[in-house]
């Protein structure tokens, strides 16, 4: 089965939990990334404030199938404070998206 | 019940031990009680990961304890009782020693000090929320049997939590109101008793990021996914108030004014729950008649804040019942902290939102635990309780004898220490030794921290409990007794300490701790040497555990260990049903037995019954002599996740995620006073300036400066005069002493008037 990496940003609030799980998890050094949080804004758009943190899963990014393959999910997911991110099937992703509604994404790392 | 539920150690494959536990400290944090599960090998924690079984957390971990093995094994952690001779403080002299010679010194010193000068000369100082708050108040009367002790630090107006605390005991006399996040229900926001919230107002916070006092700050992006929508007062522009309806951003300190301002549009636009307040509340004339002059055009002159989003904000929450709000340390960080919180408790009570679900939880003020704090408190001789030191000229009186935490007020212990005001001059007594546990006030509390520096240094013996070498320990300390952190003893977690407590944890220990000991094995030991008598019972934290827990429920402590965490049951509407009050009587524990919207004690404490505004004494409206020279407004201290105050600075992957202390200006004061991001900048007010690194964007307004508090730099020399840097970034170096309310709660750590300008280095 083919997996991907949802990413609901509108509700990412930066808060570095799946960067620093996902280096304990792989054994990632310091100066590497297995995911990194991107700032955009905060600018206000036609009068309203655009601040969005997204994240992104770097090519060492395996959607931790070991974990998977366990039962467990992944340690981003798991530990994700807002519970932004989900590693879905791919059949299921749209759905999904369509459910969050807006600012969601999905990685194929 | 589950097999998983019964016990909290698993074996895994390869050796590995799964133990399941509730975080609190050190390293440092609130009592959010976290579950964590520990993954043991060889004796040694080799991974963390959150517990999916935790009602409250869910598997979900912030980074400081994903980080917990860089703590546990960093190479600079204190692995062992330390001494250095009085002549050395502030020299890297430090010689290891055994717990046997550690304690034999202390006792020696104790019983000196007790022989020649009167245990009256000994005082005690504490930190924030830590696990050592629990224990920390007993060292001072039932170790060292002074009354010096008990909740005392090194802060002026006692400004975070003890203003909140007292506040609620007198306008509603219950423990501390927390939002309803359903923290009490094992279903959460499905149980059917709850409601979600349909605005949360968020007050001077930014839990995402703190997780303050007890509060799961991410509750709110579980609510915000679930149809909750916010209202935010806040000078910066956090994430939240960019996602926020209404954002009331305030000039810092002014927060009384705006609360005035959105009573007012409840009470004139008659939105208030009539049945509530009819039947609830004490003096609502009185109420309207202190904020009747409050128009959303007076409030904007005082406190920046747009007419239309005061109106609008006040309007929601008063019309979409349930709604919740949560107060931060801004309100108590203010020198009108006592009028700030005023306006917040009578927000949720002109709107009915106490006590009923989905607006803000209520417990009784009487606290697990708190008893015995409370009786080990009361173990001095009415004499040597009288040497309690207070103000001589009588000021701060509700702080000495009517409030919610006890000790010595932070202020007047530094003028008793500096014996520099005429009044300070002929002190009874000279202060001798302190004990510090769980606190690093040159670095994080300690307004004007020189002036403490130099205060203390006279002291005859100073020690502290801690884990790693601080600019406070290197400073000032000849003895630090090594502590172990959560992973490595047992303990309980008390959300809101007991006051408010919607689980108890179980802190299970992982690992053996090496050399270290925890806070309450530190002062069961001490106590059984200095005070047998009292601690003759006493042999163990386990003794310690068992008692107290049979003492309030009907389940054991090896049920807690096993299960962990175990949420209290909740009924809502206890005014009604007598759960509020100790008689048992419906309402209020007040002696109107309503919520007090005028006050009935506040007066004799010579207080005002209601809210008023006071200006700031640092502001350019009070000080217009220095608004040329200081234009610009400050705030200081929000929070950033991968830090607990001036913990965690020397751990690399939380370092990395924030390695510089930021000022942060906005894009017209960059261009105007030539700052470019990155640059290094001075930050000065009127009494000192810190420096630290521009960063140039809208969080901030035009004219407001935000910088970080509790900046030190291990990787820096240690030694006296440098103290790893402990003076350059320096938030406190701009902070007035003693500008704090009439009842001495409340100082304006996040206000006042500033100039900035680049310097070359970060030391200036």
């Amino acid at each position: 089965m083919k997996y991907g990496m949802l990413i609901d940003y509108g509700n990412c609030t930066n808060c570095g939990t799946c960067e620093i799980a996902c280096r304990k998890e792989h054994g990632i050094p310091l100066d590497e990334w297995g995911i990194k949080v991107n700032e955009i804004g905060p600018k206000k758009l036609a009068g309203t404030w655009e601040w969005d943190y997204v994240p992104v899963p770097s090519s060492l990014c395996n959607l931790c199938a070991e974990r998977l393959a366990k039962g467990k999910l992944p340690a981003c997911q798991h530990h994700c404070l807002a519970k932004v991110i989900e590693v879905l099937p791919l059949e299921e992703m749209p759905a999904r998206m369509r459910a969050i509604g807006s600012k969601v994404t999905c990685y194929l790392p | 019940m589950s097999e998983e539920k019964k016990s909290y150690l698993t074996e895994e494959s390869d050796g590995v031990l799964k133990v399941r536990t509730c975080a609190w400290s050190p390293p440092g944090d609130h009592p959010v009680g976290c579950g964590v599960c520990l993954y043991v090998k060889d004796g040694k924690v080799v991974k963390v990961e959150g517990d999916p079984t935790h009602p409250i957390s869910q598997g979900r971990l912030c980074p400081r304890c994903l980080a917990l093995d860089e703590v546990m094994y960093h190479p600079d952690r204190i692995k062992h009782p330390m001494k250095r001779a009085r002549k050395d403080r502030g020299k890297n002299t430090w010689e290891e020693i055994t717990w046997d010679e550690a304690y034999d010194i202390l006792e020696h010193k104790i019983r000196e000090i007790w022989d020649k000068y009167g245990a009256e000369t000994i005082f005690t100082l504490t930190g924030t929320g830590r696990e050592s708050t629990l224990y920390a108040p007993v060292y001072g009367p039932a170790v060292m049997n002074t009354p010096n002790g008990a909740s005392t630090y090194a802060f002026s107006g006692e400004a975070c939590y003890g203003p909140r605390a007292t506040i609620t005991n007198y306008l509603l006399g219950a423990g501390y109101p927390e939002m309803d996040y359903a923290q009490y229900f094992p279903d959460r926001y499905d149980d059917p008793r709850y409601e979600i919230p349909k605005y949360v107002l968020v007050w001077g916070k930014d839990p995402l990021y703190s997780s303050p006092d007890s509060f799961f700050g991410h509750s709110l992006i579980d609510l915000k996914k679930r149809g909750t929508r916010f209202i935010v007062i806040d000078p910066r522009l956090t994430w939240l108030a960019s996602r926020a309806d209404f954002h009331l951003q305030l000039r810092p300190g002014t927060d009384a004014a705006v609360g005035m301002g959105l009573l007012r549009v409840i009470i004139e636009e008659d939105l208030y729950d009539h049945a509530f307040v009819e039947k609830w509340c004490h003096g609502f004339d009185e109420l309207r008649e202190a904020v009747k002059d409050w128009t959303p055009e007076r409030v904007q002159e005082i406190t920046w804040v747009d007419p239309e989003v005061l109106v609008g904000a006040a309007r929601a929450f008063a019309t979409n019942v349930p709604s919740s709000a949560l107060w931060g340390v801004a309100l108590d960080q203010a020198k009108a902290s006592t009028q700030a919180g005023m306006c917040f408790l009578d927000l949720l009570a002109l709107t009915g939102n106490l006590d009923r679900p989905g607006g803000v939880t209520l417990g009784k003020p009487t606290s697990f635990i708190g008893q015995w704090r409370y009786d080990m408190m009361n173990v001095l001789d009415p004499e040597m309780a009288a040497k309690h030191i207070v103000d001589p000229t009588g000021k701060y009186e509700l702080f000495n004898t009517g409030a919610a935490m006890g000790g010595v007020q932070g202020d007047t212990l530094l003028n008793y220490l500096e014996q520099k005001l005429p009044e300070f001059k002929e002190v009874p007594y000279k202060l001798r030794m302190c004990w510090m546990i769980g606190t690093n006030p040159l670095a994080c509390m300690a307004d004007q921290p020189q002036r403490w520096y130099k205060a203390m240094l006279p002291l005859d013996f100073i020690v502290a409990n801690e884990i790693f070498m601080t600019p406070t320990t290197m400073a000032l300390c000849d003895l630090v007794l090594p502590l172990s952190t959560f992973a490595e003893h047992d303990g309980l977690v008390t959300p809101h300490f007991g006051r408010n407590q919607h689980f108890i944890g179980a802190m299970n220990k992982a690992v053996e701790p090496l050399d270290t000991k925890s806070n309450l094995e530190i002062l069961i030991d001490m106590g059984r040497r200095m005070r047998p008598e009292i601690w003759e019972k006493m042999a163990s934290p386990e003794d310690f555990f068992r008692d107290k827990l049979k003492e309030v429920y009907d389940w054991d402590y090896d049920e807690l260990r096993g299960e962990v965490c175990r949420q209290h049951d909740y009924e809502y509407y206890k005014y009604e049903t007598g759960g509020l009050r100790d008689d048992g009587e419906p309402g209020f524990q007040t002696l109107t037995g309503k919520v007090e919207l005028y006050s009935m004690l506040l007066p004799v404490f010579g207080e005002q019954g209601t809210p008023y505004y006071e200006e700031p004494e640092y502001s350019q409206a009070s000080k217009p002599e220095l608004a040329e020279e200081f234009p610009l407004v400050y705030t200081t201290g929000g929070r950033n996740i991968s830090m607990f105050h001036s913990e965690h600075r020397q751990i690399p992957s939380m370092r990395a995620m924030h390695p510089d202390p930021l000022a942060t200006i906005n894009p017209v004061d960059a261009e105007k006073y030539g700052i470019k991001e990155g640059d290094w900048v001075a930050v000065e007010s009127p009494l000192g300036r810190a420096i630290q690194k521009a960063s140039i964007n809208e969080q901030v307004c035009p004219n407001l400066v935000h910088i970080e508090h509790a900046w030190w730099f291990p990787e820096q020399d240690g030694e006296a005069p440098n103290l790893y840097g402990v003076w350059d970034a320096n938030a406190n170096n701009l902070i007035p002493h003693e500008s704090v309310g009439l009842t001495g709660y409340g100082a304006p750590y996040k206000n006042g008037m500033c100039k900035i300008y680049k310097v070359d280095t970060p030391k200036g």
